[in-house]
């Protein structure tokens, strides 16, 4: 456990060492700042013309979670895709790049121990993240009544996305010692995973709930709803097992070759 | 100290080393010679469990490098080509970082640091950034670091590559400083430095050991550089011999 902790921390130092962390928690605390802003301006304008019409059955209807928090969350998943490849991107390439991989293969280290210190120390960075976005919802509860437990519901959906998407993208770090293609093989297989229930409506009956099955929007979709419930956490749970897995076998095959 | 036996290594239908045995005593500095591409880093790389061999075993203090490759790795301090080094750390958390993942326990790391930085004269680097170090320092922090946990087997994979003839003075120095109780492989094309600091010669070529003999013996045969080309033209003529015989 000391080794793992020895290694997220200088992960996480590195990153904060770098502009690296400074560009990305920047870049998506301000798409989320709009996304948020124009979420409230649209919810602000359809509350005023209901309440024009003297329509109040739409109008119970209306509230915060549905109309701006839901399409924040899901709009910083879509973000997400794109950033979280690019700051796991050097985790494991950079070290092979630099020849400091010779150095962790070389140290007595066992391989799950830099498979999760690597991944623990991406993951707190990319939680930072998220939590950071946690101000907009929290002006909402300063203004309005948003209902707590459908937030919080959302945000732990998001949270594990961004973790399932660490994974994903440590894997894709582990395969090269190219940052760019890390970063693009893992932006690709997450787009796949964000997207792959595309066809299932019109895909036979099983494979399109398998397909279903697969996509992590559907999960994280009924997070955000505020629905938790033990299937979607065993897939979120299986998808970052699987790929830390798969991590771990990838750099253990230096040794097989 | 070190034991060699039989040692292959292929990759896919390239065999980078086949059938390497050599050997090194207590105390020993081994100079481990050879052209480009002979197999010296593969060999080192076996040695410090990076990666495992075809066939063949190895012992480091006792232990074999592949069945018991935690204890072997503990032992053993290891100077790659390129000094293994985060351009985004400074020279202290790096070696207070190296100290860690090798295992030291947390009362030792900082008197280590002391010994180190002083051992490696890089007292004035202490604070610097290590991507902004130049690189006869980045030389001595790589080896500072393969010396923190204080092994008895130290493995350098051309530790004077690249560096000014001042540079070289020190490090050679340095490590003849360090051998004392210490097995030291290393490996140079650099022929004078062997017969400088070493007491023992493996040449290796294309993947095979060709000559393994200590010193005192080889100067009395001729210059080092007479030896080393011998060696090397004799294994050409046998390469021949052998591959009729492997067709045969």
């Amino acid at each position: 456990m000391r080794n793992v902790l020895t290694i997220a921390g200088r992960e996480l130092k590195s990153y904060f060492v770098s502009p690296i962390a400074y560009v990305v928690l920047t870049g998506f605390l301000l798409l989320g700042g709009w996304f948020f802003f124009n979420l409230l301006a649209r919810f602000n304008s359809i509350l005023t013309y209901y309440s024009m019409q003297q329509n109040p059955q739409v109008l119970q209807r209306l509230n915060l979670n549905e109309f701006v928090i839901a399409p924040l969350l899901h709009n910083l998943s879509v973000v997400l895709v794109i950033l979280v490849p690019v700051i796991t991107m050097r985790s494991l390439a950079e070290e092979k790049k630099a020849g400091t991989y010779e150095l962790l293969l070389t140290s007595p280290l066992r391989v799950s121990e830099i498979v999760l210190g690597k991944f623990l120390g991406s993951f707190v960075f990319v939680a930072i993240m998220v939590a950071l976005t946690g101000v907009y919802p929290l002006i909402l509860f300063a203004y309005g009544e948003p209902e707590t437990g459908v937030v919080l519901g959302g945000y732990l959906g998001l949270l594990l996305m961004a973790t399932s998407f660490v994974a994903i993208g440590l894997l894709a770090s582990s395969f090269t010692e190219n940052q760019i293609i890390a970063a693009v093989s893992g932006i690709v297989a997450l787009l796949l995973l964000y997207i792959v229930n595309w066809p299932a409506d019109n895909a036979g009956e099983t494979i399109g709930a398998l397909l279903r099955y697969l996509a992590i929007t559907e999960h994280f979709a009924q997070m955000v709803k505020g629905v938790i419930d033990s299937k979607d956490l065993v897939y979120f749970a299986t998808v970052i097992v699987l790929a830390l897995f798969l991590t771990h076998r990838s750099v253990e095959s230096v040794r097989w070759r | 100290m070190l034991e060699v036996r039989n040692l292959t290594k292929r990759y896919g239908d390239i065999v980078a080393v086949r059938d390497v045995s050599f050997s090194a005593a207590q105390g020993q500095i081994l100079g481990f010679l050879g052209p480009n591409g002979a197999g010296k880093t593969t060999t080192m790389r076996i040695l410090t469990g990076f990666q495992p061999a075809t066939s063949g075993t190895a012992k480091v203090a006792g232990f074999d490098v592949f069945t018991e490759s935690a204890e072997v790795r503990r032992r053993i301090g290891y100077l790659p080509e390129t000094p293994p080094l985060y351009a985004d750390m400074a020279t202290e958390p790096y070696l207070r970082f190296v100290a860690r993942i090798k295992g030291m326990p947390k009362a030792a790391i900082e008197d280590a640091i002391e010994r180190v930085v002083k051992l490696c004269g890089l007292t004035t680097v202490r604070d610097r950034l290590l991507g902004h170090l130049s690189k006869g320092f980045r030389q001595r922090v790589g080896l500072a670091q393969a010396l923190i946990h204080d092994p008895p087997v130290l493995v350098l994979d051309e530790p004077t590559i690249g560096l000014d003839p001042r540079q070289i003075i020190e490090i050679r120095s340095l490590i003849r400083e360090l051998a004392g109780q210490r097995t030291v492989i290393l490996s140079t094309h650099i022929l004078p430095e062997v017969s400088q600091i070493c007491q023992k010669v493996v040449i290796i070529n294309e993947g095979r050991v060709v000559l393994e003999e200590d010193m005192a013996a080889l100067t009395r045969s001729g210059s080092l550089e007479e030896v080393f080309l011998r060696a090397i033209a004799k294994e050409t003529v046998e390469e021949s011999g052998v591959s009729s015989e492997e067709q045969g």
